[in-house]
């Protein structure tokens, strides 16, 4: 059954007058999987989240959800979505409860099955002990989970999530984090962000957008096969020509005081250069041995083109 | 659905300082001018009929002026414009309009939703007007017939401003801005005839039709045409179809 990807994004766009907002965006997400977008503020994280949820009309590609097109549709296609857009849309007049039957109800949860899925949703999101407060009077950690309750209140195979942890303060972001650890059991999640161990904690998958485009696609964490860099701290500075003089080394750079970025050919010149770095005494502090990580390829596909 | 969320945006209006205090407002206003009327008829007038042995009564010298004033009118004009203001207009600002947007919900369940809860409001406001000329019941002998007639124009040019509150709420984001239209567009339908009467100095059958007080005061007067009843359900399908137009607009524009 796995066939068939619960969500399909092809070639997604959205023009605002003659601002290209989003163009070509394709993504695809399975059951059980958990895919972060990742992209700088103004990136198009929040229109191309919106034209997923279909709270915004796309000018051009196609959305489907759980196998049913959302543009012919979406009121068929919107049963299998849950959505919390940017601002929590909250009631503040209301109390959490109250709130949230209204969204079950909304989300044709049946009457039966309604108060044992508030309930679930209020379990989920650690907001039994606020059920009867006003949302109004609510600390806005709390109220972005009331705003999570509402997108995972009917069950829904797709949840979106728009920057959950935005304004949070670090324990609460931590809980929301297990909870998308715990979501993604039953559930596809999409949800976005600018923020990258948090991306690179929870996600299988990454899409990094840059000015509204698709510019990575891939997991977080991705092992470099190519040239060994490292980091080197070192307490006696013997100056960049004898670094570059030690066997192996291919390339020096500085990187702060006493520090070095090496660039070796492979894992074995790293023995030479620890054995040279003993026997002249540099007196060697630190050593980190550098991945491409998440941030460089953040950085690299995001910084290069801000400069053209 | 469109009941639920019709009974459910209602409670939330009752829920409001505002929506009672506009409550309390209107009614002092209504009973204060109906209290009036009472006094000035058996102060004033009840001696002049009796002594004119005319047909006129209790029910043309109060009930007639009580549900023909502008007072009334401006409270019903009130009463729309704080539904305007809750609405739609509110929902956008606050981005809580987005729940409605992304839930399995039509377009037009959203706007007759609202606009029922604010057709409620509406026959709540009213409905203690129908009541002040039926407490006179036991004094003197009424004309139901035409008591009930004028409590229908009353909720027929409620339903009929209704639907504007609800447009202008659709219109804009901010809720004074959407009181202030649904006022403007109220004010220019109740009145259309008469300003195009003062310009060119006659009567001109067009703006007559299109006005609303045309079609309320035969009503108060005890007439109830059907032709009076369609305008106003004209009236009222034809500012729901602009506001499903504009909330599928919104979804295309913003």
């Amino acid at each position: 059954m796995s066939a068939r990807p619960l969500l399909e994004v092809a070639g997604l766009g959205r023009r605002y007058g003659d601002r290209e907002a989003v163009r070509g965006v394709s993504l695809r997400v399975a059951r059980g999987e958990v895919l972060g977008l990742l992209g700088l503020n103004g990136a198009g994280k929040t229109t191309t989240l919106r034209m997923i949820c279909g709270t915004l009309a796309p000018s051009a590609g196609s959305v489907t959800v759980n196998g049913v097109d959302l543009l012919d549709e979406p009121l068929l296609a919107k049963q299998s979505l849950g959505y919390l857009p940017e601002i929590p849309p909250l009631h503040p007049d209301t109390t959490v409860i109250e709130y949230l039957r209204f969204a079950a109800m909304l989300r044709r949860v049946p009457a039966r099955e309604k108060s044992d899925a508030v309930e679930r949703a209020l379990e989920r999101c650690a907001l039994v002990d606020v059920r009867r407060r006003l949302i109004r009077n609510l600390s806005k950690g709390y109220r972005q989970r009331v705003g999570i309750a509402q997108a995972l209140v009917h069950e829904p195979a797709l949840i979106v999530l728009d920057e959950p942890t935005a304004g949070l303060d670090p324990q609460q972001v931590h809980a929301i984090r297990g909870l998308i650890g715990e979501l993604r059991r039953d559930h596809a999640v999409v949800f976005s962000s600018h923020i990258l161990p948090e991306v690179r904690s929870v996600c299988d998958r990454v899409v990094i957008l840059h000015h509204g485009r698709q510019v990575y696609t891939g997991v977080p964490e991705t092992e470099d096969r190519g040239p060994l860099r490292v980091t080197m701290q070192l307490a006696r500075d013997p100056g960049a020509d004898a670094l570059a003089a030690s066997p192996g080394v291919k390339a020096v750079e500085a990187a702060g005081e006493h520090g070095w970025s090496l660039t070796l050919a492979d894992e074995s010149d790293l023995d030479g250069l620890l054995r040279r770095a003993a026997e002249a005494d540099w007196g060697l502090r630190e050593l980190v041995r550098r991945r491409r990580t998440l941030e460089q390829v953040f950085l690299e596909l995001t910084t290069g083109d801000e400069a053209a | 659905m469109v009941l639920r969320i019709a009974a459910r945006e209602l409670r939330l209006v009752l829920l409001s300082p505002m929506a009672w205090l506009v409550f309390a407002i209107t009614q002092v206003m209504a009973a204060w001018w109906f209290l009036l009327l009472v006094e000035q008829y058996r102060s004033h007038y009840e001696p002049l009929v009796v002594r004119a042995n005319s047909p006129m009564g209790l029910n043309d010298l109060v009930i007639l002026p009580f549900f023909g004033s502008m007072l009334l009118l401006g409270a019903l004009l009130l009463g729309a414009a704080l539904m305007a203001m809750r609405m739609l207009a509110e929902e956008r600002r606050s981005g809580s309009l987005q729940l409605l947007y992304s839930s399995p919900v039509r377009m037009l369940d959203i706007a007759l939703g609202k606009y029922l809860a604010a057709f409620g409001f509406i026959v709540l406001l009213a409905l203690p007007w129908l009541l002040m000329p039926a407490s006179l019941a036991g004094a003197t002998v009424l004309d139901v017939g035409r008591l009930l007639s004028a409590f229908l124009g009353v909720l027929l040019l409620g339903a009929a401003l209704c639907s504007v509150a609800v447009f202008a709420s659709s219109l804009t984001a901010q809720p004074a801005v959407a009181a202030a239209l649904t006022v403007g567009i109220g004010v220019v339908l109740m009145g259309v005839n008469a300003g195009s009467g003062a310009i060119t100095g006659q009567e001109d059958a067009v703006t007559d039709y299109l006005a609303l007080l045309t079609h309320y005061e035969p009503m108060v007067q005890g007439v109830v045409r059907s032709s009076d009843v369609i305008y106003f359900l004209l009236l009222v399908i034809g500012f729901i179809g602009f506001t499903v137009r504009r909330l599928d607009a919104l979804r295309l524009q913003s």
